[in-house]
Formats: structure tokens, C-alpha cells, sequence
């Protein structure tokens, strides 16, 4: 670990912010200018954390610290190759910026579009949820976020599907930016949003994108968020969510791209029956390194919630864990469940897992596990003993694996875009491996 | 035809088979009958080629060809097939998946065209039927959430699925209800004829009653003891194993 480097990589940024501070958008909104100035002085305080802060034990941030980012060039406008639309409806960001050009968000029953345009009407909103005092990351958001899409549904709408994609593009040195999602669900409306992050081969980029998303009485967000970030990437990605009674937030992370990722997510359930859906699958090779840290509040009785992660380790990649649930003393009848299970599929990769649960109500359905393991060696006997090959009997057992943790997925169009990713990335795998 | 000679295995360093001597001439159906820990189970594992089973000495080759220097998926190819005492659970494998796989996998060895869904989804209906076991046990995972009885008959479904010219059936009977226990021995009745070779490893007589031998081999402490017809089996069952127990120690 080292200190030096962490403490002038947060420099590099404060330095930044002085210079930006006047040119960032909403610099002339007293309360934007507060919260960031706010935010700057928690990073300040905080740096990019060691591995001595408890949050981030498994997780060193040398590499980001190390990187020397850049601003984001001013966009050129070359012809980008986008991937293939998910949904009809599509919110484009190019290194973090709205791109109303690329993004098709017409006729849409909601207020869907860039939130650097609708400043004036967040305060109060903006930074409602998210906590730079206590996570840096959310911090350096906050300090130097420039745009993101503020989504508000209104009461009863049903959103259908919409993607949020974001693209990084390549350049000399390595840019970083910080978009700003502010989501809110009216009573009983729904949506599905599906966020993709990927980058042309080669990109080199610290995406930190924070979300804030309310959901009021009964409104339902299924968020799947696909990470497909470049090899070399950095993604560091903080969602709060705030859930109010009978709403329920679905999140569903595929972590399979990125050099150094973490998906920190904190959810509050703050209504009697509020439910929470976190389940995820990290698909991990060579030198990569993903985080999964969730904290689940339950404030409010009769609430559920449900996670399940499947890691999948090969070469030297490292997985983490980290699963918090905190159940109030007012949160009676809790239903909590968490599961995380990692396949590690070379001898030199390595999980880390902490589950931790404070419950402080009496009558509280709660439980947790934790398996790491390699392939079981009398399942791949019975597959071979019909005669299936050993190298195909290892990856159908990968394979179901996988399948597991994305079985749990009910919305058709997120399912569709999971198996895809999870299909290309084992495809490639066994290309390499065949290689 | 399948031939054993001198076979010694041991499992962790212990010795379990020591020494076994057998021939199963080719479209004959043998038991191996034994008390517990005699080695009937290691004797199945060492002829599928499980890990861990260490082959010490002695040779076993089917048709000519030497068995023990294939690898699992190879004696399948060639024709080996082991209904496990303990069928596998395999979590998020489909029924159909695996049975697909495992199906091709042997005709594309064979040099056989492969089937498609289609072709597959027939087939399998086709031996469901005969098996009296429901079309819904092809969407289940495979062996997750199956009683006993079912897992029982989902081996016996591979079986008429991947058609073996050389069967190992480890104490299939076991845990199950009579009922169940026909079904498991029509299934391999069906499959006998001329080229249907099988090795029918089991605890009681219960089963041979159904699937009736052509020889009755006594397994104690890693050796044949005994060889006979199918009476071995009744009289076994009299008098159980503890006389030749005795003899052997």
C-alpha cells in the first residue's frame, strides 16, 4: 500500500476542482456551490481510502490513485460505433456527457434527459441520498460531476424499458469523469432501466458514476446494470436507493469488464413491505479486480429482501464481498436474505467475502451464507462418465453457474441482455483458454 | 466381452480390491453380490475410470481393448455405462441439456450423425414412456430436487438414452419402492439381447428376481469367493454372507 500515492492522486483532483470550480455546470446555484464545496472538503479529508479504512480492506485503490486522469476531451464528432440498441428507448453519455444526437428519448411518457440542464430545479434533490462524508467516491462525484440523466416518472406511468448507456472513448491520456443519475418513481409507476458501460478495446478511463434513485408507495425499478467496461478501465460506481412502503428496487450487476471495479450499492427500506432485489454475477479473468459492496437498511417492518452474487474466478483475478444488512429496531418482521458463491477456477485467483448483520429488532427472519469452491470433481466425473469430454463438462458446470445467479431475473428484456453478455464473456474465455 | 484379471485398487492409500478375477462373456448379464465394504462400489468406480480409484495391478479390457488406460468420456465412447449408487445433483444443468450432450458427445465418438432439439426431444419422449416417467422430468435440473425412486429411473433413462453394449449398474436398487424397482429392472430387460453386456452390482437378491443372471459372483473383502447360477443368489439370501465371510478371513 502506499500512502504517497493514494494522497497525490486525490490531489490531482482537488487541483482540478479549484480550477474548474467556476466552469462546472450550476457553479452559480448557491446550493449546488455548497454541496460541492462540501463534497471537496470531504475528499480532502478522505483521499482515495487505503486499505486501512475498514469499507475498502479488500480493495486498494493504488492503481486509480496512480493513473493521472485527464478531463474528458471535448467531444469530436467522429462517427462512434454504438452497440445495439436494448431497448427502443436509449440515453447515450460519451465520457460522461449527455448526448442528445445519439439518444433517441422522444415521445416518452416521462421527463427522461440530461440532468446539467435541469440544475435549477434539483435543489434539495441532488445529494438527497448520497453521502460524500462517508463514501470518497461519492464525494469526487459530487466535487466534479458535470451531467447525467435525471429520470422522473410520474405517478402510475409505466416506463416500459429504457437504456442508459455509457460509452468511454479512447484517448492519449486516461480521462476521468463522474456522471450524476438522479431517478425518481411517482406512486405505483414502474420501469426498467438498463445501463451499459463499454469502451473500445484499449481505453483507459476511471468512470465513477453515483446514482440517486427514490422510489415512492408502490413503484417498482428493475435496474440491471451491465458492466462492460474496457480491459484497462476503472469503474467505481456507488447507488443509493431509497425505498418507500410496497416499492420494490430490483438490481440485478453483471461485473464483467474493467481492469479495477467496485459496485457499491446502499439501499434503505423505509416503508412497511418495501422489498429489495440485489443479485449479481462477477465474471472475473487474468489481472481483474471487482468489488461487490452492498448495505441494506431495513428501517421500516414487514420488508424483504433478497441477494444473491455468483463469482466466477479465473487466472489471477481477485473477487470481493461485501454484504451489509442492518435491521432497526423498528424494522419487525424483516425477511433478509443473503447468498454469495464464488467458483474459483485457478489455483492463483482468490475471493474475499464478509457478510455482516446488525439486527437490532426481535422478531426478524434473517439469514446468510457463503461458499468459495473449486468445480466439483464428482460432478465433472458423472458428465464425463456419459461421456461428455472433460472440457466441456467443466463448462457446462461453469455455465450453470452462471445461469444460477441470472435465473432469478423475471423482466424478459434485461434476462435476454444478461444471458447474451454472460454467453459472450464464457465464449471468449474458452477461446482464450482453447488458444 | 468383458474381462478382469487380477484387479487391485486402492482408495486413499488403503487397499480395496485385491485381486479380482472375472469374465462377462458378451450378451450375458452377471451379478456381483457382497456384503458391505466387500469393494462391489470401488469395482464400478475402477471400471468408469473415477479419480481417486488407484489401479495398483491386474488389467481389465473390453472387447480386446485395455479399459483401464482410457480416459471416463473414452469408455463411455467405447460403450461403458455406470448407473451411479448415488446419482450427481448438477444445480442449473438442465435434464435435456445433459441428456443432449452426453447423447451427441457418444454418437460424435461413434462417428454417428448428431441429433438436433428436435430429433433429441422425440427420442427422449419416446423413452420416458417406456420408463413411465414424466415428460416434466426433462425441464428439471439435473437430479436436483428428485427423490430417490427418480433418481434411480433418470439413470436408467440415460441408459435407454446413450443404448451402452456394456452396463454397470451399482446397486441401483437400492431405495426403492417395488414399484419402482420393476420399472428399473424392465428398463434393463429391455435393453438385453446379443450384444448387451451388463454387470449388475447389488446388496439382496431383491433384484434378481427381476432382472434374472446368467452367473452370481460373490464379492468379500476385495476377492471372488464364489461363482455360480442364479440359485447363488436365493441361497445367499438364506444364509446370508456371514459363512463366507468367515471362509474368506
Amino acid at each position: 500500500m502506499n500512502l504517497v500515492t493514494h494522497a497525490k492522486g486525490a490531489a490531482g483532483f482537488l487541483h482540478r476542482f479549484e480550477g474548474l470550480r467556476e466552469r462546472l455546470p450550476g457553479a452559480r446555484l448557491p446550493w449546488l456551490a455548497a454541496l460541492r464545496d462540501e463534497a471537496a472538503e470531504a475528499f480532502r479529508a478522505q483521499g482515495f481510502p487505503t486499505r486501512r479504512v475498514e469499507a475498502w480492506k479488500y480493495t486498494d485503490l493504488q492503481p486509480v490513485a496512480a493513473a493521472g486522469f485527464d478531463e474528458p476531451l471535448t467531444p469530436v464528432d467522429d462517427a462512434l460505433d454504438l452497440p445495439p440498441a436494448r431497448a427502443g428507448a436509449r440515453a447515450v453519455f460519451v465520457d460522461g456527457r449527455f448526448r442528445a444526437d445519439l439518444s433517441s428519448l422522444d415521445g416518452l411518457p416521462f421527463a427522461a434527459g440530461a440532468l446539467a440542464q435541469r440544475l435549477d430545479a434539483l435543489a434539495g434533490r441532488l445529494g438527497a441520498l448520497a453521502r460524500p462524508a462517508e463514501e470518497p467516491m461519492a464525494a469526487l462525484n459530487t466535487m466534479l460531476f458535470e451531467d447525467g440523466l435525471l429520470l422522473e416518472l410520474p405517478e402510475g406511468a409505466d416506463g416500459g424499458v429504457l437504456e442508459l448507456l455509457s460509452l468511454a472513448t479512447a484517448s492519449e491520456r486516461p480521462a476521468a469523469f463522474h456522471p450524476r443519475h438522479l431517478i425518481r418513481l411517482g406512486r405505483g409507476a414502474r420501469l426498467t432501466l438498463i445501463e451499459a458501460a463499454t469502451a473500445p478495446e484499449g481505453a483507459r478511463y476511471l468512470h465513477n458514476p453515483v446514482f440517486e434513485i427514490e422510489l415512492a408507495e408502490g413503484a417498482r425499478l428493475t435496474h440491471g446494470r451491465l458492466q462492460e467496461e474496457a480491459a484497462r478501465a476503472f469503474q467505481l460506481a456507488t447507488v443509493y436507493a431509497r425505498v418507500a412502503a410496497g416499492a420494490t428496487y430490483d438490481n440485478f450487476t453483471l461485473n464483467a469488464g474493467g481492469r479495477l471495479v467496485r459496485n457499491e450499492i446502499h439501499v434503505a427500506l423505509v416503508g412497511p413491505r418495501a422489498a429489495c432485489h440485489m443479485n449479481g454475477a462477477q465474471l472475473l479473468a487474468g489481472e481483474q479486480h471487482a468489488d461487490t459492496t452492498t448495505a441494506l437498511e431495513h428501517a421500516a417492518p414487514s420488508c424483504t429482501s433478497r441477494q444473491t452474487y455468483n463469482t466466477v474466478l479465473m487466472g489471477r483475478s481477485r473477487g470481493v464481498f461485501q454484504g451489509r444488512i442492518l435491521v432497526r429496531q423498528a424494522a419487525q418482521k424483516t425477511d433478509g436474505y443473503q447468498m454469495n458463491r464464488a467458483l474459483l477456477l485457478s489455483p492463483e485467483a482468490e475471493m474475499d467475502s464478509k457478510p455482516q448483520l446488525e439486527i437490532y429488532a426481535d422478531d426478524v427472519k434473517c439469514s446468510h451464507g457463503a461458499t468459495v469452491g473449486e468445480l466439483d470433481p464428482e460432478q465433472v466425473f458423472y458428465l464425463r462418465s456419459r461421456g461428455i469430454p472433460e472440457g466441456r463438462a467443466r463448462a457446462m458446470l461453469v455455465e450453470a453457474f452462471l445461469h444460477e445467479a441470472v435465473e432469478g431475473v423475471t423482466d424478459e428484456p434485461l434476462r435476454r441482455a444478461l444471458d447474451a453478455a454472460v454467453a459472450g464473456w464464457w465464449a471468449r474465455q474458452e477461446e482464450g483458454l482453447a488458444a | 466381452m468383458l474381462k478382469i484379471e487380477g484387479l487391485t485398487a486402492e482408495v486413499e492409500g488403503k487397499p480395496i480390491l485385491k485381486g479380482i478375477d472375472l469374465t462377462v462373456p458378451t450378451g450375458e448379464v452377471h451379478a456381483v453380490m457382497g456384503p458391505n465394504g466387500s469393494g462391489k462400489s470401488t469395482l464400478a468406480y475402477v471400471l468408469a475410470g473415477r479419480e481417486g480409484y488407484a489401479v495398483t495391478g491386474g488389467s481389465v479390457t473390453w472387447d480386446g481393448r485395455d479399459l483401464l488406460a482410457l480416459e471416463p468420456e473414452e469408455r463411455a465412447a467405447a460403450g461403458l455405462f455406470l448407473a451411479f449408487q448415488y446419482p450427481v445433483e448438477l444445480p442449473g444443468v438442465g435434464n435435456a441439456t445433459f441428456l443432449r450432450t452426453a447423447l451427441n458427445a457418444i454418437r460424435r465418438a461413434r462417428g454417428e450423425p448428431e441429433l438436433d432439439a428436435m430429433q433429441f426431444l422425440r427420442l427422449a419422449r419416446e423413452r420416458l414412456r417406456a420408463l413411465s416417467m414424466p415428460e416434466e422430468m426433462l425441464k428439471r435440473s439435473v437430479n436436483v430436487g428428485f427423490s430417490g425412486g427418480e433418481k434411480k429411473r433418470n439413470e436408467i433413462l440415460q441408459m435407454a438414452l446413450l443404448r451402452p453394449r456394456l452396463a454397470v449398474l451399482d446397486e441401483t436398487d437400492s431405495g426403492l419402492d417395488i414399484d419402482a424397482l420393476r420399472i428399473v429392472a424392465d428398463g434393463v430387460n429391455a435393453m438385453r439381447g446379443p450384444d448387451f453386456t451388463a454387470l449388475v452390482i447389488t446388496h439382496y437378491q431383491r433384484l434378481l428376481d427381476h432382472i434374472v443372471p446368467d452367473r452370481v459372483h460373490v464379492l468379500v473383502d476385495g476377492r471372488i469367493v464364489r461363482s455360480g447360477g442364479p440359485e447363488l443368489a436365493r441361497e445367499l439370501e438364506r444364509e446370508g454372507y456371514a459363512a463366507l465371510q468367515a471362509q474368506a478371513a
